[in-house]
Order: structure tokens, then sequence, then C-alpha cells
């Protein structure tokens, strides 16, 4: 308890920015993952195969090489903090495992349900957009839950490159205080803070969509 | 004027030759049933006057326009024709209402208040304003149908397409499909289309009746010579099937 109280500002910084990784992270996944699940579904081969390309890469490389990758190479040329490197590479990482997660949602959503929409005159985007994902997304937010809960995790490849996330933070007061042990149980539960909720909140969710289809 | 017209159409999937020199006018305001044996192109033809299916050869002209033309723009063609299934694709994630509101809304950007009142007045017409607020999965199939009637007639269309509305219905819910159905063929400018298998409707509404097979229109002939005696054998062998059914 002593070691909480003081290092609490020290905790408190690391969740911040394990929160802040993880929330950038989440939603430029999910954009991009959607972007190109669609990608692998349009009529278009030249489309199918960039996303094809992009899922096999991202999907198949270690998260930490992604991170490096970012952190040695690319910030030769494009200046980016631990932190910045990190969180991109966690979100094309994540996106990869979300474009899978959505292209299956889509291939399970009828084929009737587009046919109908471009029958009634909705553009392709548009059927997308108002009927295809928002039913899409429906039948994969239980593997999408566990993508994110899976990113908030991840997000501790921040410390590898001096990212200041809750991770980092922990390894910098085990160093100092040497008590290992209750450091890293700290860090754990911190890490519950952001994990359990948002558990609960993707099965809330699945309820209420169950129940409203 | 005619609104659909196939000149020498020509329509394969891979090798399988689908549509054979199909050639059909149909004027604005008529009404045509199309019947045929199961597998005959009844579907593939339909579905290509809206796009739904691409066509290989010869000309397809739809309100005016050649939809074997790339530079024709599918969705303002589909604007003005509408389409029934057989499985109605009634939207699973919006409400009866929302059906009906959501192209007009997304592609002719009527405004919200009318749209609503069309809507709901759509839906007095076709004996579902009561349905409204409810979900697709919570509708009987033929109250799916209706719906799915009410939201093509939401788009103001001067053609429909019906491809076997009630196959999919139980015989009880059949009837009032129908009758929405005749309702909107009384309509003296709908241009309608229609696949079935209900030869008493065919009777009652249409003013001509195609007969189909492997992919051939075989016989265009009117409804009454065609009732009273089809020229071709196959479709009368068909006729007597369906009708002792
Ligand atoms: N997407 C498709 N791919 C390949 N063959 C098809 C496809 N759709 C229909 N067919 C074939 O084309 C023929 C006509 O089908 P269809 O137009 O559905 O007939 P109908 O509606 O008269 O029963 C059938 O032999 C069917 O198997
Ligand atoms: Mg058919």
């Amino acid at each position: 308890m002593a070691l909480l109280q003081n290092n609490f500002p020290t905790f408190l910084q690391g969740f911040g920015y394990t929160l802040l990784s993880s929330i950038i992270a989440l939603i430029g996944s999910m954009i991009l993952g959607t972007g190109f699940a669609i990608m692998q579904i349009l009529p278009q081969k030249w489309a199918q195969v960039i996303g094809n390309v992009y899922v096999q890469v991202f999907r198949n490389i270690p998260l930490l090489i992604i991170t490096f990758f970012f952190f040695l190479v690319v910030s030769k040329y494009v200046k980016m903090s631990g932190f910045t490197s990190g969180t991109v590479a966690l979100m094309l990482y994540t996106s990869a495992f979300i474009a899978e997660t959505v292209r299956a949602g889509i291939l399970s959503v009828d084929g009737g349900q587009m046919e109908g929409a471009r029958a009634n005159g909705l553009s392709f985007a548009q059927a997308m957009q108002h009927i295809i994902l928002p039913q899409a997304f429906r039948i994969a937010l239980p593997s999408l839950g566990n993508q994110f809960i899976n990113l908030v995790k991840n997000s501790s490849i921040l410390a590898f490159v001096g990212g200041l996330d809750l991770m980092y933070q922990g390894n910098m007061v085990a160093a100092n205080t040497f008590d290992t042990f209750s450091t890293y149980i700290i860090v754990a539960i911190f890490y519950l803070i952001l994990t359990l909720p948002l558990s609960y909140y993707i099965q809330h969710l699945e309820h209420k969509l169950k129940r409203a289809l | 004027m005619s609104m659909i017209e196939f000149k020498n159409v020509e329509k394969y999937y891979g090798d399988f030759h689908a549509l054979k020199n199909v050639n059909l006018k149909i004027d604005e305001g008529e009404t045509v049933v199309l019947i045929g044996p199961s597998g005959s192109g009844k579907s593939t033809l339909i579905r290509t006057v809206n796009g739904l299916e691409e066509i290989e050869e010869g000309q397809l002209l739809v309100n005016g326009f050649d939809l074997h033309d790339p530079k024709t723009d599918m969705n303002r063609i589909r604007k003005n024709v509408g389409m029934v299934f057989q499985h109605f694709n009634l939207y699973d994630n919006k409400t009866t209402l929302e059906n009906v509101m959501l192209a007009p809304r997304l592609v002719l950007k009527r405004d919200e208040a009318e749209n609503k009142k069309l809507a709901m007045e759509l839906l007095e017409k076709v004996g579902l304003a009561d349905k409204a607020a409810n979900m697709p999965s919570e509708l009987s199939g033929g109250q799916k149908q209706r719906a799915a009637i009410a939201r093509s007639l939401a788009m103001q269309p001067k053609a429909l397409l019906f491809d076997e509305p009630t196959s999919a219905l139980d015989p009880e819910m059949i009837g009032d499909v129908l009758d929405v159905m005749r309702d909107i063929a009384k309509d003296s400018a709908m241009t309608m289309l229609v696949v079935t298998h209900e030869m008493s409707f065919a009777k009652a509404v249409a003013d001509r009746v195609i007969f189909m097979a492997e992919g051939q229109i075989l016989e265009d002939s009117t409804t009454k010579e065609f009732f009273e005696k089809p020229k071709e054998v196959r479709a009368q062998k068909f006729l007597s099937q369906v009708e002792h059914h």
C-alpha cells in the first residue's frame, strides 16, 4: 500500500498513457480494419489483393517487431516518440485482426440484404453503412470485444520503446523500489480497471442487441 | 412509350446460357406476368431489368437508358425501378417504418416530415400501420412482403418487378399480398413485371402473359389469348400442371 501511495502519480501517469494509447489505437484500428475488410469483399481484384496483403502482413508479424520498425526505422524519416511508434504499431497490428473479424461478419449477413438495398436505390456505400455493417458488427461483436481487450493488454508493448505507459512506469517503480511483486500486482490491477469494464460493457451490448433483433 | 425493352439479349453464367436471344417490349403502365418452369430463367430475366444481373449481349432499355452501356448510371435506373423479392429482403436492422423511409431519405433526400407522412400512408395502404414500430423479425411472412412492397412504392418508381412474391408464403397469407398488388396494378401509370405461379392473379390483372422455358421466351400473348388457348405445346402442358395444382 505504501508502494502505491508513494508512487501513485507515476502509476496514474502510466494508466493515463495506456488509456490514451488504447483509445487512439482502438478507434484507428476499427476504421482501418473496417476499411480493409470492405476492400477484401469488393468485386475489384486489385482491392481484394491490397486488403489481403495488408491483413496477412500485419497479422503475421509479432507486434514487437512492428513497434521496433516504427521506433527505429520509420522514426528516422518521420519524427515520432516511443508513445507514437507503439500506438501506431498497435493500431496497425490490431486492425488486421479486426479486418478479419469484420469481413467474416459481413460475409455472414444474408446476401438478400445487399440486394434489397441496391434494388431499393441505395448505393453500395449507403447499403454498407446503413444495412450491412450494423448487422456485421452485431454478429462480430463478441470477437471484436476480444480484440479490444487484447488491444489494451498489448499496449504494454509501449514499455519496450519508452512509451510512458502503465507497464513502463511499473518497470520504473520496480527498478527503484526492488519490490517487483507488489509493483506488478498493482500494474495488473490497473489493467483490470481498464479491461473488466470493457468486458462487461461488451457483454451488456451483446444482450441489448440480441433483444433488439 | 416502352418502359422496358429487350433487344436480342444474351446472358451467360460462365458457360451456361441463361437468356437466349430475348426480345421483349413492355409499355408504360402495362402489367405483364412472366411464367415458366423452375430454372427457365425467369428470375434471371427480371433481375437484369434493374441491373442485379448483367447481360453479355444485346440491348436492354429501361426508361430510355441502355443498361448494357457502361456509362449508364445504375443507381439512377434503380430509383425508377423497384423490386419485390421472394424472400422479402427487408432490412433486418430497421423497423418497418424505417424500412420504408430509408431509401427516400438517402437517395431522394425527401424532407423528413413528408417522408414520414408518405411512409405511414403507404403502410396504411398495405394494412401495416400498426406494425410501423416493429422489427421485420416480428412480422409474419405476408406482413413482411407487404412491408417490402410499401418500401418499393415509397420510391415512387415508374416500374415494379416482382419475383415470385408469394412463393415463400403460407397459403392463407397469399391473398392479402395479391390484393395489394392488384391495387397497384390499377394505377394506370405503373409498369409491372411479375413472376408468379398464381394463375388467378394473372388472369385477373395481367395485360399480357409471357411464357419462358430454357432461357427463351416461347410465347408472348395477351392474357385472354393465353388462357383460352396457349399457342405453344409446352405452355399448354405447363398451364395444365400449375392449374391442377
Ligand atoms: N448466379 C448464378 N450462377 C450460375 N447459374 C445460375 C445463377 N443464377 C441462376 N443460374 C441458373 O440459371 C438458370 C435459370 O435460373 P433462374 O433465372 O433462377 O430460373 P427461374 O427463376 O425461372 O427458376 C438455372 O439453370 C440456374 O441454375
Ligand atoms: Mg426464380
